[in-house]
This record gives C-alpha cells, structure tokens and sequence, in this order.
C-alpha cells in the first residue's frame, strides 16, 4: 500500500517562450534626464541588431511563478530518501551553506592579491591537512573539479611518478567492480586497462591478480569499498602484490563514506586516492554541484602534484610554481573554492569522532535496509555489507519505476554491471528509522505487485505528471532543439 | 538459435568467413542481454586491427558494451546501415545487422574460435 505520499495537482506548464506576449515587460525605467542618443551612432549601425528574435516578453511574477512552480516538480534529498548507490545522496547541512555565505567567502575574487587572501588560503591548507589525516596520505591536491576528474590526474600522477623512474609501463588494472569511470581515466592517460574479475564473493579474486600482475602494469584502480558495497578484505594484500612488482595503488575514494573515520587507505598500502566532497562530505550534488575530486597521495607522489601548490612562510600562504616535476595546472585557479569551503565546515561540525558516529551510522542504515528486504529480493553476494547493498531482480527497472508512485527516489538500476538486474541501494546516515522503515515497506508491496498484478508494476509510474517515457526512442531519435 | 556455420567468442561476436573475408556481428545472446540497442560506434575502413582488441562499441538504454574483434585484419566495411537504425542489431543480429567486414590477415584464427554448441555450452554457464 502506498502510505507516504498522495498525487496532488500541479499545473500545466508553458515554456516561458510561449507565455511571452509582445510589449509586455517587467521594469520600469526611470525618466531619461540626459540627451538621447542613437545607438547606431554610437556603435556603428553594423553593430546594432535590428530585432531580437524570440526574447520571452514576461513579467517577475510570470518568471518567479514558472521556475518555482517548476521546482516543485523535483525530487530532492531535502524532500526525502535518495538511495542512489554509489552516489552518496547525503543532506547537505545547512550550517555549511551560512559558512560558505559568510561575505568575505561569498565576494571572494581568484585575482585578489595573495595578502588579502591569507584567510582562503589557510582554509585550502586547513581542508588539505584534514583530508590527509582522514585519508592517511601525506599531501593533497585541491584541483580537481569533480571524482572522474580525481582520477584521470591520480593516473596522470603514476604516469609522472613511473616516468621520472624511467619507465611509465603500459597498463592499468581495473576490476570488474570497480566504477565505471575507472576505465575510462585509465584510457585517458594513456593506459591500456586489464580487467580482473571477482571471485564468488564480490571480491578482488587475489590468484587472478597475482596471474595478471607484472613489469607492465603501471597501477591497479581500486574502488574500495567495491561497488557491490563490500570490503576488499585482501587490500593489504593485494598492495604487497602491486609493489612487489614496482606499480602503485590507485583508490577510487567514491565509497569513503563507509570509510572516513574509521578506517584510512594509507595505512593499507594505498599510494594515491580520490575524494569526492559531494558524496562523502556533504557539499551539493549533481545539478545543484559543482562537484569537487581531491587527490590525496603519499609522500613520492607528491613531487608530482598539480600546479600550483600552496606554501607558508613567515610572511604568509603563497602559491608555489617551482615545482619542475609537477604535472601542470589541471584547472583553473584551484578547485570550487565555494564546495571546499562546505566540505571544511562539515568536517569541522563533526570532528573525529562525528565522522566516525556517521560513517557506523551509514553502516547501520546499509544493513538494516538488508535484513529487512532480504526475505523479499535475492542478495546479490553474501559478503557484509557496508555503506550499501545490492539486490538483483529480473524487472530491477520496472520496481525502480514503481518506487516513484510510492514517493521515493529510485536505486541506482543495473549496476553494478556484473550483477544481472542490480538494484544498488544506499541510504546514508542521513535517514531516520521511520524513513528506511517506510522505504523497505515500499520495496516488500513491489515485490508484491510484481507477483499479483506484473502489469500494475511494468507501466509504472503512474501518479507521476509525466508518465512511462520511451526511453528507447528518445536515445535513438532524440528532439535536441526546440522549435516553435 | 545460433547459427551453425558462424564461430563465436566468449565476449558474444561471432564471424563468418566469405572468401578471404571475415564477417563480425554481436550473438542474440548478447543482443538480447542489453536491450534496445540505441546506438552503434564503428571503426573506419582502413583500421587495422588485432583479434581480442576493443574495435568499438554498443550502446543501449541499459549500457555501453564493447565490441572485441574475434579475428585480426584490416576493415574493409562497416554497415552503415546501423548509423540510421541500430534496431537492425535487436531485430536481425546474424544477418542485417553485422558490424564489420575485415579481410583476414591470418585466415587459421576463425578456426580457433568456438562453434554454436561450445557457444552455447558458454553461454548455459554463465547465465546459470
């Protein structure tokens, strides 16, 4: 039975295009007190427009009453549970928000000179210090713009680093539960990726690696915990395999949230790692981004690190650029400064030990939402759980739809793909009890509709204002223009 | 049911020899296994290529999927008509819908794949 949510009536809404009508206009001009002049005298008749095509003519009310009524048909982590896996779809504490609005953040400018800046440079240095710690690492880069951007420099890192030994190698393993960006960063840098599969336990399969492992490989990329939310109990080993042979360790950090706190890649062999802030500390995501990926890497990489670094002297933070081995800016200025002002003020809110009580209570939330589905959907593997679990049924697509109807975000649908019908599943500390009680319920009536009425299920959603789409048709002949 | 005179790999292509020519297309298994399939991506003719190498790729609602080629050799053509309409691939994955033609730089390596029965045989495991 749905019991959280009821249809309620939205309006039909019009592009702003279409609700324009000639003349109308939402200002009022002052009276010109100064002589008229023609703007094709001013700037040259062939610079001037003769019309505007279609500029929406509205007024305020017409603009603020489009876009809110428009909002109101998200769905947001501020409405309630998003349990996309892999994503991390935590609240975003207000407290940051009024930290990052503090004036001089807020007016902030890159090109301010450094001595009006000591106080952003001491967060970026503040932020870097508390990253290292929680990471285990010894230096951190700020740069990059989100987690696949992380990444594609952490390889860009090893390429330098393997380089400067005189050897930069030619491949990259990734295993077949790691994000489905690894592959590609692998690509970007240069590497050929060799793919390791898991073991019947959704784990790393350690006697595939050892097989795999020689003078070639440059690196292995490692999400950890795996994206079938389980543990790599063998990390440590699989870390002495790689350096045996010469190559480094690559975490993808996307899963720290079943980590931070608790349990630090450096002290298990990682040489390098991301972070993504907009998943593990709490700075907006998606759409209401921008994101942020900062590389965190032990001591030898750090000769390597993108340009610049930050530096203190007893006349203040500066930036360094005499850094002959680093590999190049990889953005502009150094990183979103904005989300890494978020990311400090919730590490700050927390400290250690509040990291540590949400990190166990994302744990909590992953394994309660389990035991309670694990009579109704087939568990993907049996090992533990951490911040995340996963299930697999054959219409995982259909149920997610289904879940809309009941007033819920769907799971992340058919991944990872080395599960058939994955229904990826990750609550965060975020949730209340009452919330994860009333998701599961949801999840239980599915699997019973499924069963008694497959119909009911398959065209779903249905109290949704836009119903099914074609999904099919979309991709293969998508309308990318509008016309009139 | 697979067709008899088409070897096959465990990566779901299978090839079928005309002359000095090999004809690469994706099984039914591996059609039906991601769905509408939405878009193609080819390589050009020229490419030369080595067998297990990504040659491309083929993209559904559900996924990305790459294309390894099953034999080595050079592209001779690639079916165009796949730009306009990747259902080709769903509806007729044996026939109207193969990938590449490549002329084969070692005419032994089709040979050396599977037949429909070990296809088939594989297939039986991995979905158990």
């Amino acid at each position: 039975m749905i019991s959280k949510v009821r249809p309620h009536p939205t309006q039909n809404e019009s592009l702003l295009f279409e609700t324009s009508s000639p003349g109308k206009a939402g200002y009022q001009l002052p009276k010109l007190d100064v002589p008229p002049v023609d703007a094709r005298d001013a700037l040259g008749a062939q610079n001037v427009r003769q019309e505007i095509p279609d500029f929406p003519e509205v007024s305020e009310v017409d603009v603020i009453r489009h876009f809110t009524r428009l909002s109101t048909w998200n769905y947001a982590i501020d409405l309630g549970l998003y349990p996309l896996g892999s994503c991390t779809m935590k609240y975003n504490p207000r407290v940051n928000e009024a930290v990052a609005r503090t004036e001089g953040l807020m007016w902030i400018h890159p090109y301010q000179p450094d001595a009006l800046s000591q106080g952003a440079f001491a967060i970026l240095a503040e932020l870097e210090r508390a990253l290292a710690e929680i990471t285990g690492m010894d230096a951190v880069t700020l740069q990059p713009a989100a987690g696949a951007h992380g990444e594609l420099t952490g390889i860009l890192l090893v390429r330098a680093a393997l380089e400067a030994q005189g050897n930069a190698r030619k491949k990259v393993i990734v295993p077949d539960s790691a994000h489905g960006t690894n592959p590609a960063s692998v690509r970007m840098a240069g590497y050929e990726v060799v793919n390791v599969a898991s073991n019947d336990r959704g784990m790393l399969d350690v006697e595939a690696l050892v097989r795999t492992v020689d003078e070639d490989i440059a690196a292995i990329m490692i999400t950890n915990p795996n994206t079938l939310g389980v543990f790599e109990e063998h990390i440590a080993e699989v870390a002495r395999i790689l350096h045996s042979k010469g190559a480094l360790v690559y975490m993808d950090g996307a899963n720290m949230n079943a980590l931070a706190g608790i349990s630090r890649p450096g002290d298990y062999g990682v040489d390098l790692m991301h972070l993504n802030l907009h998943k593990t500390f709490s700075t907006p995501h998606g759409g209401g981004g921008p994101g942020s990926g900062p590389v965190a890497v032990k001591k030898p990489l750090e000769p390597f690190l993108p340009l610049p670094r930050l530096q203190h002297a007893p006349s203040g933070w500066s930036w360094n650029y005499d850094r002959p081995q680093s590999i190049g800016r990889v953005r502009a200025f150094y990183g979103n400064f904005g989300v890494l002002v978020r990311a400090l003020a919730y590490i700050m809110a927390h400290g250690g030990d509040g990291l540590n009580r949400a990190t166990l209570d994302a744990l909590l939330n992953a394994n309660y939402l389990r035991k309670l589905l694990e009579s109704h959907y087939e568990i993907a593997y049996h090992a533990p759980s951490m911040h995340e679990c996963v299930f697999r049924h054959a219409s995982n697509g259909a149920i997610a739809k289904r879940l809309i109807d009941y007033g819920f975000h769907p799971y992340t649908v058919s991944f990872p793909l080395i599960v058939h019908g994955a229904m990826m599943i990750e609550p965060t500390e975020t949730e209340s009890k009452q919330e994860l009680d009333l998701f599961a319920d949801a999840l239980v009536s599915i699997a019973q509709e499924v069963k008694e009425n497959p119909e009911l299920v398959s065209t779903a959603p249905h109290s949704t204002r836009t119903t099914k789409v074609d999904e099919v048709a979309a991709a293969r002949k998508p309308i990318l223009k509008w016309t009139r | 049911m697979d067709p008899e005179n088409l070897r096959y790999t465990k990566e779901h292509e299978w090839v079928r020899v005309e002359g000095d020519v090999g004809i690469i297309g994706i099984t039914s298994h591996a059609q039906s296994e991601l769905g509408d399939i939405v878009y193609v991506d080819l390589p050009k003719p020229g490419t030369v290529i080595q067998q297990g190498k990504t040659i491309g790729s083929v993209e559904s609602v559900k996924a990305v999927s790459d294309i390894y080629t099953p034999v080595s050799g050079e592209v001779v053509e690639v079916n165009g008509l796949l730009t306009e309409s990747p259902e080709t691939l769903n509806k007729d994955p044996y026939g109207t819908g193969w990938l590449v033609k490549i002329k084969l730089s070692d005419p032994g390596e089709p040979a050396k794949l599977l037949t429909a029965a070990e296809y088939q045989a594989f297939v039986g495991t991995e979905t158990s």
